[in-house]
């Protein structure tokens, strides 16, 4: 399954936007994550955008940032949103909730702790009706999130967001869950062939237990290994850096996914 | 021409089975549904104190995982483990793991909250001093709260080592499952997949459906004239899904389309004129090749809730008009959430099989504003093209088509 990259979004302390980030990941300017970005995501209403948790902020800062180099109508381009446990920072707020005796849970933070709420505050900031699907894969939902965009771009053929995301817990929940940075990056796919820019063609491999693609830079690696949606470092390096490239990743640990990147 | 005006090759579904508040299997859930048997009672969930009915699955407090499954343990897994014993469903994967081996059989599960009580119970439990939660949960996050726990763990109880994945899109999620594993398969990721969904009560749910107001104090009333809100429920179901083209054996119930869509409108409204919804319904129709008047029975999403009932009328009576027969089913297992992809399509599938379609239970009367054909009696009469539809959180709708071959 062969297609085309039309867009990238990338957001993490010291990674703020594609532009900058690609010049990072080339080794052409030097990591340095000092301050946490803090995205405006103004594409969201400003009611919705008010009422959004960081994750919604996140996912739909870069989304927002690949859909407009792919200058397509985000209402025709159907979504994948991956996040190993969405919503944590809500899930700790309502658990410390049904903890009391009162079990005062607010009606609005409720519905925002679905799996989907990114993708769902996607949809209605861009009133997109195509297909929104939102996975985990728990440490490799990077990679099983990919395998569905590129599914879906490929058979349904549709454009597809792909925007893989997650953010560390709050404490105590942190403790269950240590995600140690904030990552969150957006592809934007298509399967047509006769596009110019980069291209990407996946692979499963069934029973492959081989080394995965790294990133060279030591704080870079580190941080790949710190979040699960960071996994797409390498694949963004590879997009970043030129020419063919193969970056494998992890599946649940019996399997690898190859991606074949001609940028 | 775009593939989704494409007909699609019908997947089989060669072995399924079903937990709700009706029983376990597909024969005590048939059999209920025949004897119009709700599965609902007063809320008795530990310390809820909610004046509510719930589709409770009996048993789930009395035994726990054992046998290398202990780090799984929690009420949404065990759930999952009584539904993997019923109706032969393991001998069924087994066989399919000889034909394909363990490497090509997905498995795509389907959830909204996952293990989430025992997250609840730990923060009920965290250290005066500290606030730290107990280490017995930390160390099992993973395996129970975390969104992919369950399709690690039936990976795991199965033996499978294909693509898995874990898609939670609110109460459309188990139904999604089924695009999926369609689309897996006609990339050839897998030669089959098990599809189902899991989903069980929890405080989280319970009160955040008070909160919303949407919760009624009586068992749910879909379609009545004085519906008040919905009754929530758990279930465990499963479906091995192959190419028709492979096993295809006459008189097996088979998914012959599908369609995924959005709301782009809010999160827990539905768009007022449906247009999502349609959307869904008319891929779902497209794909199978098939015109409205070819099916001739209709599962709603039918949650009980105002807004929801009226919404989807006019969506189904908009496609369909007055004379296909439409029902929903959640008088007997109440809204599974997530796992209500995978319930109505089994019911549905029992329906095909059975030649019956179900009547609305606890519709009195129906609300006259709705213009669909609302069945309140069951009918026994054979039904040969059916569709399930699931709306959720989100604006994610999703329908599906299932048929006999």
């Amino acid at each position: 399954m062969r297609v085309s990259i039309l867009g990238v979004g990338l957001l993490s302390a010291g990674l703020e936007g594609w532009l900058n980030g690609q010049e990072i990941l080339r080794g052409g300017l030097p990591f340095s994550p000092t301050s946490l970005p803090d995205p405006k995501a103004d594409l969201l209403p400003p009611n919705e955008r008010r009422r959004s948790s960081d994750c919604v902020r996140w996912a739909v800062q870069v989304a927002q940032e690949a859909i407009v180099q792919s200058e397509l109508d985000p209402r025709e381009v159907a979504t994948v949103f991956a996040s190993s446990g969405g919503e944590m920072g809500i899930l700790d707020t309502l658990c410390r909730a049904l903890a009391t005796t009162e079990r005062i849970v607010s009606p609005t933070l409720f519905h925002q702790s679905v799996h989907n709420t990114a993708a769902g505050y996607w949809g209605i900031a861009t009133t997109c009706q195509q297909s929104s699907t939102a996975l985990s894969c728990y440490d490799d939902s990077c990679a099983v999130g990919l395998l569905e965009a590129v599914t879906y771009a490929t058979l349904e053929e549709c454009p597809v967001l792909f925007v893989a995301y997650d953010l560390p817990a709050p404490e105590p929940l942190h403790g269950a869950r240590p995600i140690a940075a904030a990552f969150a990056a957006a592809l934007v796919l298509t399967a047509s062939e006769t596009l110019p820019g980069p291209t990407m063609a996946l692979r499963l491999l069934p029973g492959e237990e081989g080394p995965v693609t790294t990133v060279p830079d030591q704080d870079l690696e580190r941080l790949r290994l710190d979040n699960p949606a960071a996994r797409m470092l390498p694949l963004l390096r590879a997009v970043a850096l030129k020419g063919r490239h193969t970056v494998i990743m992890n599946v649940l640990d019996d399997q690898r996914l190859a991606v074949v990147v001609d940028s | 021409m775009p593939q989704h005006e494409r007909r699609m090759t019908p997947l089989t579904l060669s072995a399924y089975t079903l937990v709700t508040a009706n029983g376990r299997g597909i024969g005590p859930v048939s059999q209920a549904l025949r004897a119009r048997r709700s599965g609902l009672r007063p809320c008795d969930f530990e310390d809820a104190l909610l004046k509510t009915y719930i589709g409770r699955v009996e048993g789930l407090e009395d035994f726990s995982l054992e046998n290398g499954l202990q780090r799984f343990d929690c009420r949404n897994n065990r759930l999952a483990w009584l539904g993997l014993q019923q109706d032969g469903f393991m001998v069924a994967v087994a066989e399919a793991k000889q034909r394909y081996g363990a490497d090509r059989i997905a498995v795509v599960m389907g959830t909204s909250t996952s293990g989430i009580l025992d997250t609840e119970h730990a923060y009920a439990n965290r250290d005066p001093q500290t606030g730290v939660l107990p280490a017995s949960y930390t160390s099992r996050y993973r395996y129970t709260h975390n969104m992919f726990s369950l399709g690690h763990f039936v990976r795991a109880c199965l033996g499978l080592r294909g693509p898995a994945l874990v898609i939670s899109t609110a109460c459309s999620s188990s139904a999604k499952v089924f695009a999926t594993a369609a689309r897996y398969l006609r990339a050839g990721l897998c030669d089959a997949a098990i599809v189902g969904g899991v989903d069980s009560l929890c405080l989280t749910t319970l009160y955040g459906f008070s909160a919303l107001q949407l919760l009624s104090a009586q068992p749910c009333r879909p379609c009545d004239e004085d519906r008040d809100g919905l009754s929530l429920g758990e279930a465990a179901g499963y479906a091995l899904l192959e190419s028709s083209d492979k096993i295809g054996r006459k008189g097996a119930v088979a998914l012959l389309g599908y369609g995924e869509s959005t709301d782009g409108y809010h999160m827990s409204h539905p768009h007022p004129e449906g247009t999502g919804a349609i959307r869904a319904i008319r891929q779902s129709l497209k794909r199978g090749g098939l015109q409205p008047s070819d099916i001739e029975y209709i599962n709603l999403h039918g949650t009980a809730t105002r807004a929801n009932d009226t919404v989807e009328d006019k969506a189904v009576f908009g496609i369909f008009g007055e004379t296909t027969m439409a029902s929903s089913t959640k008088g007997w297992t109440g809204h599974t959430l997530g796992a209500a992809g995978i319930t109505e399509a089994l019911i549905v599938a029992v329906c095909l099989k059975q030649g019956f379609v179900p009547g609305t239970l606890n519709c009195e009367r129906v609300d006259g504003s709705l213009r669909s054909h609302i069945l309140r009696a069951n009918v026994d009469r054979p039904v040969r093209r059916a569709l399930s539809n699931i709306f959720g959180f989100g604006g994610n709708n999703c329908s599906l088509v299932l048929g006999v071959l």
